[in-house]
């Protein structure tokens, strides 16, 4: 049975508190084995708590699916992009090093990439994902967009990113405020922001990118 | 379960529609629907091919037989005289054709028995053990009756082909092969 196509899933990280109970709530989703998908990133671990729930963005034009060689990472019709099939699976790592949100997780133990889906034994049959359904903050919402409209009425979902040359459209939205004028959210501008204390030049990495992005 | 291929639903990297992707695309699509769809027709496939390469097997057994059956009665070879064998010694020998290697055997004064040498597991050639009534294949272990060639241990389950032997005037003539029939 597929995910009903008027639930959709919302992301606000500015209302994300951290408490990592969506990460806890994850572990016990049957699809799960046990493992949570999900995680919470710092932003800036060193000058602010704050963090990002980060969870599959389920993409229309799967990179994870593009770039896998054994032909194992698929989307059911209703666009929810699964976790690796496991007879096909090799563990190449292919899919992790390419996912522009870094989704997919890795258990070389059992050989097989495993990633969020959905939580698909749930949303399938008409119920909120673990995250959304604990997330006390509603930082993750599972919902029709009339319910968000109502619940955040300064904000509005976006579900379209850059990465790179790359563009990227998703079915899980983010949710921006109402008045910015952003069309699309660039998923590593963040690496090119000086953190503070630190010196942007610190990072050779980062330095070269910057040489590169410079006419 | 439909005889179409599903709709695709995922959208290619550039954007541009079904029809002006590479071929490959078709073949290992993202989309479950589709991949289950490819699956089924693969595994229709290859249970067709199969069928047929059986049928083609079942076609060249029956025209081996034919064609063995036209080919005639084996030659009458000489293959050793009977004072040059003393009792529990074997002679190697190649019938009916000069790649096929058999071997003969004395087993008492008066009895001779030949075989052909090539295990019938994996074609190696099995050693006569007259002491022991028996020929022994070394490399599994597979071990055939002296007097028969019935396969009586390891991997082999078909006898070894019998060479039917003719004494006379003193010397020994083959004069024909008993190959068990499969």
């Amino acid at each position: 049975m597929p995910v009903p196509e008027a639930q959709e899933f919302f992301i606000d990280p500015a209302r994300c508190i951290g408490c990592n109970a969506c990460v806890q709530a994850c572990t016990e989703c049957d699809t799960h084995k046990g493992y949570a998908m999900i995680q919470l990133d710092y932003i800036d671990h060193a000058s602010s708590p704050q963090t990002v729930p980060v969870v599959c963005m389920h993409c229309q034009s799967p990179t994870c699916a593009e770039v896998c060689p054994a032909d194992a990472i698929k989307r059911t019709s209703d666009g929810v992009v699964q976790t690796a099939r496991k007879p096909r699976c090799i563990a190449c790592n292919n899919c992790v090093l390419a996912c522009p949100f870094g989704v997919p997780k890795m258990h070389t133990e059992m050989r097989l990439m495993m990633k969020c889906d959905m939580c698909y034994d749930r949303t399938s049959v008409g119920k909120k994902p673990m995250c959304a359904s604990v997330c006390p903050s509603q930082a993750l919402y599972f919902g029709t967009r009339t319910e968000i409209e109502k619940l955040r009425p300064n904000s509005r979902p976006i579900n379209t990113f850059s990465f790179g040359a790359q563009m990227i459209t998703t079915k899980v939205n983010m949710l921006v405020p109402k008045q910015a004028a952003a069309t699309h959210l660039d998923v590593i501008a963040a690496l090119h922001e000086s953190t503070i204390g630190n010196s942007i030049e610190d990072d050779l990495l980062l330095a070269g990118m910057e040489a590169t992005h410079e006419p | 379960m439909s005889l179409e291929p599903p709709d695709l639903v995922t959208v290619a990297p550039d954007g541009r529609p079904p029809e002006e992707q590479p071929r490959w695309r078709q073949a290992f699509p993202i989309d479950e629907p589709q991949d289950d769809y490819r699956f089924r027709r693969h595994f229709a496939r290859f249970l067709l091919l199969t069928s047929l390469a059986f049928v083609v097997g079942q076609a060249w057994i029956v025209l081996l037989s034919v064609l063995s059956r036209t080919r005639g009665k084996p030659p009458v070879q000489d293959v050793a005289g009977v004072a040059e064998l003393p009792v529990g010694r074997a002679k190697l020998f190649a019938y009916p054709r000069p790649g096929d290697a058999c071997v003969l055997v004395r087993v008492s004064h008066e009895q001779f028995v030949a075989f052909g040498q090539q295990c019938t597991h994996l074609s190696c050639p099995v050693i006569p053990k007259p002491a022991e009534g028996k020929f022994h294949c070394p490399c599994h272990e597979g071990v055939f009756d002296l007097y028969t060639g019935q396969p009586l241990a390891g991997p082999p389950r078909r006898t070894l082909p019998r060479i039917t032997l003719d004494i006379r005037g003193g010397r020994i003539y083959a004069t024909g092969v008993q190959q068990e029939v499969l």
